[in-house]
């Protein structure tokens, strides 16, 4: 026993170049990162929250819920004290959605991107060309996106970074280059930053640790009328005789696919719930 | 009781030399006067070498080429008396201004603080360096003694109680008359100094051994008075200084600026010195006011143009809004950020910052990106800069409290985003008191860690909360709430009703929003601010449309007063 060299000393023995090797089974592992409150139960109850230091990807069409569970999640991480930071790709965030989501606006920084750069302007003629136009305020957005989040994640000290770029269309969103993922998977990593995109596609490939798609249960949205408080789950087909002022939108009920968890290999698997909307409470009280 | 005075020799050059501290190797030699008539004011000991000496004129300065020659600048060398003060200030808080060059300070009861007299008197001399400023520090037990031996030995002097006499007596009789006294007053001590000459006074020590009586008889209260001194025996009652708090920096260019880029290296040691000098008095910058004397030539204004064309500043009519308020004060009207008119020779930029701070650095990235958003417009030729004092702020730091962003950081990275977004594109939101789409507000942001409320704010809290409709808790619910995500600008839309209801809806701008109406709710009627000018009577609907991805839910709005339709935005 007493002649029992430890592995590390024993590579020392055998070249004293090796002495700064770490043999794999000393390898420290990586800890598991710490999970925080979507502001949804049923998300929590699938994903076991969102995950610090990590970059988490919400994809989905139109009318999915993405924007609510933003919502809810930024709302969960003011309230707690964290200061978040949203980069609106396309400008789309309604305050009065985000007060009636109880956002602490104090603690959420708001940046606007959109065409009207200071750094870029187009002649009359580019703007004649709607379509190549479109394409070009695509990419301007894109780029000031990208820029904003390498500036907001140098800088630190935010509790979430959202990137709202749910209105980008997907192959303006595919363009951006996987080495900028990883990038800020690794500007992420040693952080307690909840780092969030929407999108309508996956689009981070592997950068990505956790990847949720939503979508709206349709026909399923929609009270019977005024009168009935409780939400019913009626096809839209069914009640198109009843007068539209004697309907009133008053939840959206959504379905949510766990894609991919690389944390603690969570199964894939889906949930359902439902986002209200703030009348709805209005008028139930 | 012990007095430290601390003495700035030459003091017109050593002014010079901190403006200028890459002179300090070089011959100097500072000029008064309106040219021609020029003349040699002060030297410093390199120019005194090579044979420079005060009274000559410029002509003949100019011929020993390895000179710099500078003209004397009275913002320099009330920004080095300042320093003084300030250098003074930060040791003890009964200073006397005896001086432009000279600051007296009472040290009684500093022993225990700083530690032994001469410690506080090395302290003084490196902290008057750091400053800018290479002076003598003296301390005595009276404040005649510690002035004479300030201004008559180099570096740091530290005389014993009792010992005043046989330390000072080898100083010459100059050092009693101060440099800056009026002709009269010259005149007369001249006429003093000629007399002791004469009788062999030529040192403080023979002045002192002179016979009392007989001094008395032949110079008068004068006389005994200058033997006191001589002696170390004399003290004045300090008259302490109650200085106001300016901190002020200026520049006078000798030739125009034209680029950003020197620019920045001059604001940056103007920084230094500001953030130096409120270092030494424990205090932060709340705020920083930058004025840039413009040069507009009526007589070159062409050839000024070019130059500004080639070099890369742009054009005052190039500036994107002169009166564009900057991301730091966009919100207080009265503070804006103001953009001189046409042809004023003024150019001002404040920058407010949410906090004190205290970076130099920092400072200067801000004003750097600030200028490069907002270009002066012309050659530069005077700078002045000055710092609104305010308490470094103190923050105590929580293993459990949440992180927040470095606000030196954000800072930073706030006129970032404000460069690349514009400046009222970023911050964060305050609701206004209104029902009219987009009733919002765009304020600075300020990570601040949180504060206790007082009572009459979480009251307050409260009351809002009930009154407002929007306002439900989430945590309590433990549901989502539908957002609306909008489009800026609505899109405008053809709709085809029927039955007096959106039946049909066609947008041209975006493909997904159109089709026909699947399901539709309202429409809800709004109206506000009728009794102004900018009155708005709407009604809302929302649809569902079918597109390639399924079922979509929108706003559509149709506005009462102008008649159109538009898709405000959509339900996720």
């Amino acid at each position: 026993m007493g002649n029992f060299l430890h592995i590390s000393d024993r590579f020392t023995a055998i070249d004293p170049r090796l002495a700064g090797v770490t043999p794999a089974s000393r390898l420290s592992v990586r800890p598991a990162p710490e999970m925080v409150f979507s502001g949804i139960a049923a998300i929590d109850e699938l994903t076991g929250g969102l995950p610090r230091g990590c970059l988490t990807e919400i994809c989905g069409p139109a009318s999915s819920g993405r924007t609510a569970l933003l919502l809810a999640a930024l709302s969960a991480a003011t309230r707690r004290g964290e200061f978040c930071a949203l980069v609106d790709a396309s400008d789309a965030l309604d305050p009065q959605s985000a007060a009636a989501a109880s956002v602490q606006f104090e603690r959420l920084l708001w940046i606007r991107c959109g065409e009207s750069s200071p750094q870029k302007h187009f002649s009359t003629r580019q703007k004649a060309d709607s379509k190549r136009n479109e394409g070009r305020n695509a990419e301007n957005r894109l780029e000031q996106v990208l820029r904003i989040t390498d500036l907001l994640l140098e800088s630190g000290g935010f509790g979430m970074v959202a990137l709202d770029l749910a209105d980008l269309p997907p192959p303006a969103a595919r363009r951006i280059p996987l080495a900028t993922w990883f990038r800020f998977r690794r500007a992420v990593e040693p952080t307690s930053t909840v780092l969030l995109t929407l999108e309508q596609q996956p689009i981070a490939g592997s950068c990505s640790s956790l990847v949720m798609k939503l979508h709206a249960d349709s026909g399923c949205y929609l009270s019977k009328s005024p009168l009935a408080f409780s939400p019913g789950r009626i096809p839209i087909t069914e009640i198109s005789h009843v007068p539209s002022h004697a309907q009133l939108l008053e939840q959206i009920e959504i379905k949510a696919e766990l894609i991919r968890s690389r944390l603690e290999g969570k199964p894939v698997g889906s949930v359902a719930f439902a986002s209200r909307t703030a009348w709805a409470d209005v008028k139930a009280g | 009781m012990p007095f430290a005075c601390i003495y700035v020799p030459n003091f017109v050059v050593a002014a010079r030399l901190r403006a200028e501290p890459e002179l300090r190797t070089q011959a100097v030699a500072v000029l008064e006067g309106k040219p021609p008539l020029e003349k040699v004011w002060a030297v410093n000991e390199k120019a005194g070498r090579i044979g420079i000496a005060p009274g000559m004129t410029k002509a003949q300065a100019q011929l020993c080429w390895e000179l710099a020659l500078r003209p004397r600048s009275d913002l320099q060398e009330s920004g080095a008396h300042a320093a003084l003060l300030d250098c003074a200030q930060s040791f003890s808080p009964r200073v006397e201004d005896s001086a432009c060059d000279t600051a007296v300070l009472d040290l009684a009861g500093l022993e225990s603080l700083w530690r032994p007299l001469p410690t506080i008197a090395h302290r003084m001399f490196r902290r008057a360096a750091d400053l800018g400023l290479v002076v003598n520090v003296a301390v005595a037990a009276s404040a005649d003694a510690a002035l004479l031996a300030a201004r008559g030995f180099p570096g740091v002097t530290v005389i014993p109680l009792g010992k005043e006499a046989e330390q000072l007596g080898p100083l010459p009789l100059e050092v009693m008359f101060a440099d800056g006294l009026s002709d009269t007053q010259k005149e007369q001590s001249q006429q003093l100094l000629a007399t002791l000459d004469r009788w062999g006074a030529r040192n403080l020590r023979a002045l002192a051994a002179l016979p009392e009586v007989a001094l008395s008889e032949r110079l008068g209260q004068a006389g005994l008075r200058l033997q006191h001194r001589a002696r170390g025996t004399a003290s004045h009652t300090l008259v302490p200084l109650e200085p106001a708090l300016v901190f002020e920096e200026a520049m006078e260019l000798e030739h125009p600026i034209v680029l950003l880029e020197p620019l920045a290296f001059l604001l940056n040691r103007l920084l230094e010195q500001l953030c130096n000098r409120l270092a030494v008095r424990a205090l932060a910058a709340q705020e920083l006011r930058l004025t840039l004397e413009l040069d507009y030539r009526a007589g070159a204004s062409d050839e000024s143009d070019d130059l500004i064309e080639n070099r890369g500043i742009p054009r005052e009519s190039d500036a994107p809004h002169h009166e564009e308020k900057s991301g730091f004060v966009q919100n207080a009207p009265h503070n804006n950020q103001h953009f001189s008119s046409t042809r004023q020779n003024r150019f001002c930029r404040t920058l407010r910052l949410p906090l004190p701070m205290l970076d130099a650095k920092l400072f200067l990235k801000l004003l750097q990106l600030d200028l490069n958003a907002h270009p002066p417009g012309a050659p530069i030729v005077k700078i002045h800069l000055a710092a609104e004092p305010s308490r470094p702020r103190s923050a105590q730091g929580g293993l459990f409290r949440p992180p927040s962003p470095e606000p030196e950081k954000l800072e930073l990275t706030l006129a970032r985003i404000a460069g690349l977004v514009g400046e009222n594109k970023v911050g964060s939101l305050e609701l206004l008191d209104t029902y009219r789409r987009e009733g919002f507000r765009m304020r600075r942001f300020v990570a601040q860690a949180e504060q206790k409320k007082s009572a009459t704010g979480q009251k307050h809290d409260a009351d809002e909360k009930l009154n407002s409709p929007w306002l439900t808790d989430t945590a309590e619910t433990k549901s989502a709430i539908t957002a609306l995500r909008l489009f800026r600008p609505p899109l405008h839309a053809t709709v085809t009703l029927h039955d007096r209801q959106p039946a049909l809806v066609v947008c041209g701008k975006k493909k997904d929003v159109q089709g026909n109406v699947l399901w539709k709710a309202g429409p809800w009627h709004i109206s506000g601010d009728w009794w102004e000018r900018e009155a708005w009577a709407r009604e809302e609907w929302d649809i569902a449309l079918q597109n390639e991805n399924g079922v979509a839910l929108y706003r559509l709005v149709h506005d009462l007063l102008g008649g159109a339709w538009f898709v405000e935005g959509t339900y996720d």
